[in-house]
């Protein structure tokens, strides 16, 4: 009786041990995200004011100037991403969705996935031969490029998979009343992954916005606005890590206020993205 | 009479006009979407051969020799790859004795034991732990994590551990633990996540089967869930692990930067994602162009293969889930 009730007592504390690791393991996972939220705000904060907003940084020694060549930058190379990797990667995910059990399109799945899978330096690597070399030039095409390329897998899985949420009935309705198979596609099926699918692309966008090492042999940096978009564009992430690794403090200032303006518009990104799909969940 | 669909019945005198239109239409949109997914597969080609092309006259240079040789001088002209090889598979595996049990913690933590109010909150919070850019965390390793390194945690690591060779030299804050520590934050939520799906994918007739057996949770877990969903937690590792081989800016900010093998955990180091980020603008020459490509070029095969491996893995364990992100 006594050597089942201790080892009871023994099985029970175990049990009690493992659930406290576990609770544990996500406090202490939590830790450095409240840490670097903290410091971004408390150090950001400081360096925020108009002049951020609105100037060029101005040269070393001298206090002041702002970062918002990096910001319209990052704004056009973002920009320049989704022009080419939304409407590429949307069609081709109503493809693997509508069309995707040939072998065809199982390789193009494959491919995706496989794209998803690749280092970010890589691609860099990647558009600088395909085209940085041939233009001989840095070029906010390229960095564009090198996002698009980025994002391009998360649009298209997102699609496919929101896709074939989509209850069958809906499409037999609309062929029931003649509307012909790619009207029924884009406009009774896509329309209603429509808010999913825009989840998936804000969630996209976030994560393209803080790419930086794809950045830095594509779009390069510039110290003044660019001309156009074939010169080489400045760009938050790419500031960050230009200030960041450098000596002086008044640099370290302006990191740390980019940083604030990333992450916000990061984090903005991600819970609208959140709050989206759970109005969604919960009107229906 | 006649039950088809339109488009699929036999031509007709009235109807022709209209149905061709139809059908021009249908037509022209799945060729049009199969082009487009083409492209997909074309850039991946593309990808593959513009890196060999990349690379060419590099592979030709050192031959395999690329990957053994230690020296990495480009004012001579000579490149071996294996200090950044050995700085990405030590940071990576560092960072995977670190993240591995806290994800493992985490995955179990939201699929079995969480109260239903917490889960969807804490799992949202992980993953933001995956949306902080690359960059941001190594602004903040470079002024918060460093110091504390420097000052707290290494002096202490040597005081306890210093008789191991992992734990001696100078430490300065930046060097392989340092980085290994930032990379290991950034691969929780992959991993965790992953795992998380594996774990909810187990039938729960296997947890109630062991609970009604006189279980402890714990047990239910080890007993009843651990063996159906191993594959699919190592597919989980494995994901976390090609992550932790591609991530540049973190660890090219924190690591040290330095073409070194050193045993100690505190030297700096450098791992083949960073070597690219740091020397890829300045080089100069086509040959060190082509030497920078061909580890971009051994990360690419890499960090595919072993994509390829742990989605296997991990669509064993009860099939691909709707709506999941592996």
């Amino acid at each position: 009786m006594n050597g089942i009730r201790s080892s009871y007592v023994y099985r029970r504390a175990v049990d009690r041990a493992v659930r406290a690791a576990c609770v544990l393991a996500a406090i202490v996972a939590l830790v450095p995200l409240f840490l670097v939220l903290y410091y971004v705000t408390v150090r950001g904060i400081g360096g925020l004011n108009w002049a951020f907003f609105t100037e060029l940084p101005k040269p070393v020694g001298e206090a002041g100037g702002g970062a918002a060549n990096a910001i319209v930058g990052s704004i056009q190379l973002v920009g320049l991403a989704c022009l080419f990797g939304i409407p590429l990667g949307v069609l081709a995910g109503v493809f693997l969705a509508e069309f995707g059990q040939s072998f065809f399109g199982r390789m193009v799945r494959f491919a995706a996935d496989v794209m998803a899978g690749v280092p970010s330096v890589t691609i860099g690597i990647f558009i600088y031969a395909l085209v940085v070399l041939p233009t001989k030039q840095f070029s906010a095409y390229a960095g564009g490029l090198a996002l698009a390329v980025i994002m391009l897998p998360t649009v298209t899985r997102t699609t496919e998979e929101l896709l074939k949420l989509v209850p069958e009935a809906l499409r037999e309705a609309a062929l029931g009343l003649g509307v012909p198979q790619w009207r029924t596609t884009l406009w009774v099926m896509l329309r209603t992954a429509a808010p999913g699918v825009a989840t998936g692309i804000m969630l996209a966008v976030a994560r393209v916005a803080g790419e930086t090492a794809p950045l830095l042999f594509t779009s390069f940096n510039n110290r003044f606005w660019a001309r156009g978009l074939n010169e080489p564009i400045s760009s938050l992430p790419v500031q960050i890590y230009t200030y960041a690794v450098s000596p002086y403090e008044d640099w370290h200032r302006q990191a740390w206020a980019a940083a604030l303006v990333l992450v916000s518009l990061v984090l903005f990104l991600n819970v609208a993205a959140r709050v989206l799909v759970r109005n969604r969940v919960r009107s229906r | 009479m006649n039950t088809e669909f339109e488009s699929q019945r036999p031509a007709r005198e009235g109807a022709a006009h209209r149905r061709l239109q139809l059908n021009w239409g249908d037509r022209v949109f799945r060729v049009g979407t199969a082009g487009l997914a083409g492209l997909v597969l074309l850039i991946v080609g593309l990808m593959a051969w513009q890196m060999v092309g990349a690379s060419a006259l590099s592979m030709r240079e050192f031959g395999f020799g690329f990957i053994t040789g230690r020296e990495w001088n480009p004012v001579l002209e000579q490149f071996g790859a294996l200090p950044f090889i050995y700085g990405t598979l030590v940071s990576s595996f560092v960072a995977l004795c670190i993240a591995v049990p806290v994800s493992f913690g985490i995955a179990i933590f939201l699929s079995e034991l969480s109260p239903a109010w917490l889960r969807d909150p804490l799992s949202f919070l992980v993953e933001l732990l995956a949306a902080v850019p690359s960059v941001v965390y190594g602004l903040w390793g470079i002024f918060a994590l460093a110091p504390l390194m420097r000052e707290t945690v290494e002096p202490a690591l040597r005081t306890s551990l210093g008789f191991l060779p992992f734990f001696q030299g100078p430490n300065q804050g930046f060097g392989m633990l340092t980085g290994a520590l930032v990379l290991s934050i950034m691969i929780v939520p992959t991993i965790s996540s992953v795992s998380r799906e594996v774990l909810r994918a187990v039938p729960q007739s296997y947890r109630e089967g062991a609970l009604a057996l006189g279980a402890t949770h714990w047990e239910a877990i080890r007993t009843g869930v651990m063996p159906v969903a191993r594959s699919g937690l190592i597919g989980a590792v494995i994901l976390g692990l090609g992550r932790a081989l591609g991530e540049t800016m973190a660890v090219t900010m924190l690591i040290g930067n330095r073409a070194d093998i050193s045993l100690s955990l505190f030297a700096p180091a450098h791992t083949m994602a960073s070597v690219i980020a740091n020397e890829f603008t300045e080089a100069t020459e086509d040959l060190y162009l082509a030497a920078l490509a061909e580890i971009g070029l051994l990360l690419f095969v890499v960090t595919v293969l072993l994509n390829i491996v742990a989605r296997t893995l991990v669509w064993n364990v009860g099939g691909r889930r709707e709506g999941s992100r592996v």
